[in-house]
């Protein structure tokens, strides 16, 4: 195996130009939805509005001013899946049709993909829907394709201000921890980088820095695996199978008991 | 200065552009700069995705930029630093004209209302083209250094009074001798050689007063005329609190001197007003004071709005100069002969001293061996001006009935400034040529333009014949781009353009040929040229030359120039230019790039080695001579080392008895930093080792510019045409000399009118690129921002009881639109002068074809312009808006 790759997104130095949503579209040949016919959303530069089958990355704009309109900051950061390593999609699928790559990266395979959404529900992030071309799940590869090829993904390439970079996780975290470093030096005591170590679902191998609550940017605090609730309910359903026996038992023995 | 310089600068100060949305990929650089630790300044009307990534963002009411910039220029020369640190006084001493005494006539706008001396009635002009459109004019004499008439030749607007012959022609009254007659008394030596003509034209040097004390040294009048830019009147013009305004200030100083340098970027917001380039001057002014030019991560960097429109000016599609910046031939001025030309245009001392060579190379590019020094190199065929004939006049001729046809190749007027007139002028057209990619509103405008669809016109009406040809995109041609940094880089054919989709070049190519077999048998007198013109770009590939594609490496071939006598030898440098005919060369700044046949430098694409410092010379190749930095002899102190190690860039080399460093040395080469100025001597000789600035007759940075501006020596706060207040710095309101075709359907507000009493801007978006022609047919572009919309504050919202998404009627004394409202508090009001001001924008990347459709935000804007370059004011003018 490969070394892992992955995503390292400075949103400090994000300018939310949406090169990246369109350099993925281009490479991954992603139609527009509608044809590009769209309204208006009204919520400041962010007319996608998410992630989905269609669009793969998405830049969010968050407005943050004040009345007066003292320390007033516009917040833009690109959303991608993340490739957790322990990837909610993957452990749901049931046709074994989202595999974990040489590059530790999660690729859901489109030809085995049978379109039965619980990975849609299985992501913490929101990041995977049906793409209406190929009536199958859908969301970012890490351009699989051309990391086999040694090329960087389609984003990173495009971005103008490497607020998406590329590289091998370990380089990726040093070059992270040495930004946020260097922002606190600066005064920026918010920065903090989001899923950069082991403790969230084993890492994030496309992780962020970011300068508020994750809330703030429409992250989880604390994502978790589907699989969380499989401890409570296996007991429930132990549980379940006990009363079940108890209430024959007791029905058996009435039973037995009638004249 | 070029983008990748931004890198290197300690301060990075955006105004007049959205940068980080409108050119994001020059973004890059002050980005790393900003990671680097630099401070990103932005100063705007609104908070945009630029002043997302400042760390100090100064709001300021459209169209207030010289106030603050003043303030600014005020603040610096009455700070202690400033005033004590050595670099900044040696510098502004020695590399600009701070000490030059200026004539005694001089009045200043601070002691005449805000008007400088000289200000009269428009009389210039031709009465065959009533369409220059000045308000006013200035007699600019008075403007002049004291005792010589130093530079006022050359680069002026091209229908402005200045260097025009008053009377030569048009029979006006006024004559100017001045200007008539070349200033001297001796016969003017024939050429070529022109060395003769050069030298009768040099005057005496300026006087100066090297302890800047002088009350009419430049210095002491620039302290005077910004003595009133104080922080209570920044922020009563432009709204911005004092605090803000002197951070940005303070900052900008800490980031100046020896060790640490500022950098200035702009792009149409300072430009696209009816005082432009004064509030551009007004940051060079800043920066001169600084001592911010032609040093690593100094300088301004004027952001351009097309991919190769700096190209576009170089080779030029402007009306008023042919190639290299030299003026167009006008029947405004003496350009009777050749002679006449050169003694009229020809600066003796400096850089443009060469200004017989570059001509003359230039005449034989276009007619070749029927140019010879008997029929003055052919300058009789070669076509003049008769005025202004840029967008707006010619816009307005048309809609007199005074245009006949039009090509239109990669515009669309018909969302363009002042929408609806515009259309009105194409209604007249006899014929029109649309060639571009899609059908877009200048090619339908006679069927589905909003007058058409409310059934104000019929089509059955419009005499217009419209052709469209389908155009090949960039990949699908060889040739190069010029971008922002006058880099010139070669791309090579990528695919073959689908059906019959043609290049610009061969529709050019073609439609050259085909006028020259028209003419080929005529007898007149004005067909001479078309008959002798050189035009044979001939592709090597028979693919290519069986359709017809000119190569484009003949075209730059014939761009950088060969010897006459010898085609197949290139000419290296324009060193090696000579007025003579010997050498044939169109654009005398592009020479270099292709040295020889062998050798396309725009194909260089090797970067430095990584970590080391360079210019990255062998990336492109950048006009003049590959140089990267303009002036950067000013990076180096009089004796000519670095003035800090942390800011080198190029030095003498006293051993080596050059100029060497990381650049071309902007220089002559082996000029030591001692040599002394020849004394009547032409070109280079004239200038001392200490003399940057050798583009300049005087080798200095202008503070203070005596001639080649028509609007003022000083920039000087006006409001805009139109305002919602009273100019509070001045009684003069708006610039006495801007321009204005008064007609019926070009009305104006007036000033303070209640009726439209909100301040608007417009702009574009990351997502859409200018009238939408090459984005609003690309789905992945419209999904991405999908309709248009108005900005405005929720306090504005709240007063109009507008909600978010609400439509909204927007209107102007020329027309109204609707768009949807995008409520911010990235918008706020201003309170200007004791009086609040709304402040909203719109972008006006919209028409009525494409996949994403709205309204022309351009039916708003008037036909009112800047006298210098004729660009509209599009930036800041005045509108209501109300629930539609």
């Amino acid at each position: 195996m490969a070394e892992p790759m992955g995503f390292f997104t400075d949103t400090t130095v994000c300018i939310g130009c949406k090169a990246c949503e369109v350099a993925c579209k281009e490479w991954n040949q992603l139609p527009a939805a509608n044809g590009g016919v769209n309204t208006l959303s009204g919520d400041s530069y962010d007319n996608t509005r998410r992630l989905d089958g269609l669009h793969w990355r998405h830049v969010k704009f968050v407005e943050q001013f004040p009345t007066d309109r003292t320390g007033g900051r516009w917040l833009l950061m690109s959303d991608v899946c993340k490739h957790c390593v322990q990837a909610g999609c993957l452990e749901v699928c049931p046709t074994g049709a989202i595999i974990r790559t040489e590059f530790d990266t999660v690729v859901i395979q489109s030809d085995v993909c049978n379109g039965c959404r619980d990975c849609i529900g299985a992501c913490p992030f929101g990041v995977i829907d049906i793409n209406p071309v190929s009536g199958t799940a859908q969301k970012c590869t890490l351009c699989y394709d051309r990391l086999q090829v040694g090329l960087e993904p389609a984003c990173s390439k495009a971005c103008p201000t490497d607020s998406i970079n590329f590289g091998t996780i370990t380089d990726l975290r040093k070059r992270a921890e040495a930004r946020v470093g260097q922002l606190r030096a600066q005064g920026e005591n918010r920065a903090h980088l989001y899923g950069a170590d082991d403790k969230m679902l084993g890492g994030l191998n496309s992780f962020f820095l970011l300068v508020d609550r994750p809330e703030v940017y429409g992250l989880p605090p604390d994502p978790k695996m589907p699989s969380r609730n499989l401890k409570p309910s296996s007991w429930m359903t132990v549980l379940g199978g006990v009363l079940v026996g108890l209430a024959g038992l007791v029905s058996f023995r009435t039973r037995g008991s009638r004249p | 200065m070029y983008p990748r310089s931004m890198a290197d600068s300690d301060c990075v100060m955006v105004m007049g552009s959205n940068m980080a949305e409108n050119h994001p990929v020059a973004f890059r650089w002050p980005m790393k700069a900003k990671v680097n630790g630099a401070t990103l300044i932005h100063v705007d009307p609104r908070f945009t995705r630029t002043s997302a990534m400042a760390d100090l963002y100064a709001p300021i009411r459209a169209g207030s930029d010289i106030a603050f910039l003043g303030g600014i220029i005020n603040f610096v020369i009455n700070n202690e630093r400033w005033n004590s640190e050595p670099f900044f006084r040696t510098w502004l001493l020695n590399y600009s004209n701070a000490a030059t005494l200026l004539r005694e006539d001089f009045r200043d706008a601070e002691d005449n209302d805000g008007v400088f001396s000289g200000l009269m009635q428009y009389t210039s002009g031709l009465p065959e083209w009533p369409y220059n459109g000045f308000v006013g004019e200035y007699d600019t004499t008075s403007w002049q250094y004291a005792g010589t008439g130093i530079g006022d030749q050359g680069r002026v607007a091209a229908t402005a009074q200045s260097g025009e012959v008053r009377g030569a022609k048009s029979g006006a009254v006024g004559a100017d001798p001045k200007r008539e007659t070349p200033p001297t008394t001796k016969p003017v030596p024939a050429g070529p050689p022109y060395d003769g003509l050069v030298e009768s034209l040099v005057k005496p040097a300026p006087v100066r007063d090297e302890t800047l004390q002088n009350p009419r040294c430049v210095f002491q009048v620039v302290k005077r005329h910004f003595a009133r830019y104080t922080p209570e009147m920044v922020e009563r013009v432009t709204g911005c609190p004092q605090a803000t305004f002197l951070k940005v200030a303070q900052t900008l100083l800490a980031n100046s001197g020896p060790e640490r340098t500022t950098s200035f970027a702009y792009a149409v917001a300072w430009t696209q007003h009816t005082n432009g380039p004064q509030i551009i001057g007004c940051a060079a002014l800043l920066q001169i004071l600084l001592g911010n030019v032609g040093r690593p991560g100094a300088g301004i960097m004027a952001l351009r709005g097309h991919a190769s429109i700096q190209g576009s000016t170089d080779v030029p599609t402007l009306y008023h100069s042919i190639h290299g910046y030299l003026p167009a031939m006008t029947a405004l001025k003496k350009h009777d002969t050749v002679q006449d030309y050169l003694l009229l245009e020809t600066v003796p001392t400096g850089y443009y001293g060469n200004t017989p060579k570059f001509l003359i190379s230039y005449l034989k590019s276009m007619w070749g061996a029927a140019a010879t020094p008997e029929n003055s190199f052919g300058y009789d065929w070669h076509p003049k001006i008769l005025g202004d004939h840029s967008h707006l006049p010619m816009f307005v001729a048309m809609a007199d009935g005074k245009v006949k046809g039009m090509l239109l190749i990669g515009q669309n007027p018909a969302t363009s400034l002042h929408a609806k007139l515009e259309r009105a002028g194409m209604r007249k057209l006899e014929w029109l040529v649309v060639k571009d990619n899609w059908l877009h509103e200048s090619a339908t405008f006679w069927k589905n333009a909003p007058e058409v669809k409310r059934g104000e016109v019929k089509p059955a009406d419009i005499p217009t014949e419209v052709f469209f040809l389908p155009s090949a995109q960039v990949a699908e041609t060889e040739g190069t781009f010029t971008n922002t940094q006058r880099m010139l880089q070669f791309h090579f054919k990528a695919a073959e353009a689908p059906g019959d989709c043609r290049t610009d070049v061969w529709f050019t190519y073609q439609l050259g040929k085909r006028l020259k077999q028209k003419y080929a048998d005529s007898a007149a007198p004005r067909d001479a040229g078309f008959k002798a013109l050189l035009w044979d770009f001939e592709h090597s590939d028979p693919h290519e030359r069986g359709r017809g594609e000119p190569s484009a490496l003949a075209i730059l071939k014939e761009l950088n120039g060969y010897y006459s006598d010898d085609p197949g030898r290139h000419v290296a440098t324009f060193g090696d230019l000579k007025d003579d005919g010997s050498t044939t060369a169109a654009s005398w700044i592009y020479t270099g790039m292709y040295p020889a046949p062998d050798q396309n430098r725009p194909a260089n694409r090797t970067p430095d080695p990584p970590g080391q410092p360079g210019a990255q010379l062998n990336w492109g190749f950048a006009w003049p001579a590959n140089r990267r930095l303009l002036y950067n002899r000013a990076s180096a102190d009089l004796q000519g080392r670095p003035w800090s190690e942390r800011k080198k860039w190029v030095w003498w080399d006293a051993a080596q008895t050059k100029w060497v460093g990381y650049d071309v040395p902007d220089f002559g080469t082996t000029t030591a930093p001692n040599a002394r100025a020849k004394p009547g001597g032409i070109g280079l000789a004239a200038l001392s080792g200490t003399d940057p600035f050798i583009m300049k007759a005087d080798g200095r940075a202008w503070l203070f510019v005596p001639t080649g501006l028509v609007d003022g020596p000083l920039p000087t706060h006006y409001e805009a045409a139109e305002s919602p207040v009273q100019n509070p710095v001045y009684k003069q309101q708006s610039s006495p000399v801007l321009k204005y075709w008064k007609r019926d359907d070009n009305p104006l507000a007036a000033v303070g009118d209640r009726r439209y009493p909100h301040v608007i801007t417009t702009y574009r978006l990351t997502e859409h690129y200018l009238a939408g022609a090459m984005s609003r047919w690309n789905p992945w572009l419209t999904e991405l921002q999908p309709e248009l919309f108005i900005e405005l504050s929720p306090e504005l919202a709240g007063e109009k009881g507008i909600r978010n998404l609400d439509w909204v009627r927007i209107s102007t004394p020329r027309s109204q639109v609707r768009a949807k409202a995008l409520v911010t508090r990235r918008l706020r009001p201003f309170t200007i002068d004791g009086k609040v001001v709304h402040q909203v924008g719109m972008p006006w990347h919209w028409g009525w074809e494409g996949v994403s459709v709205g309204d022309v935000v351009n039916e708003l804007t008037a036909l009112v312009g800047d006298p210098n370059v004729t660009i509209h004011e599009g930036k800041t003018f005045v509108c209501n808006v109300e629930r539609a």
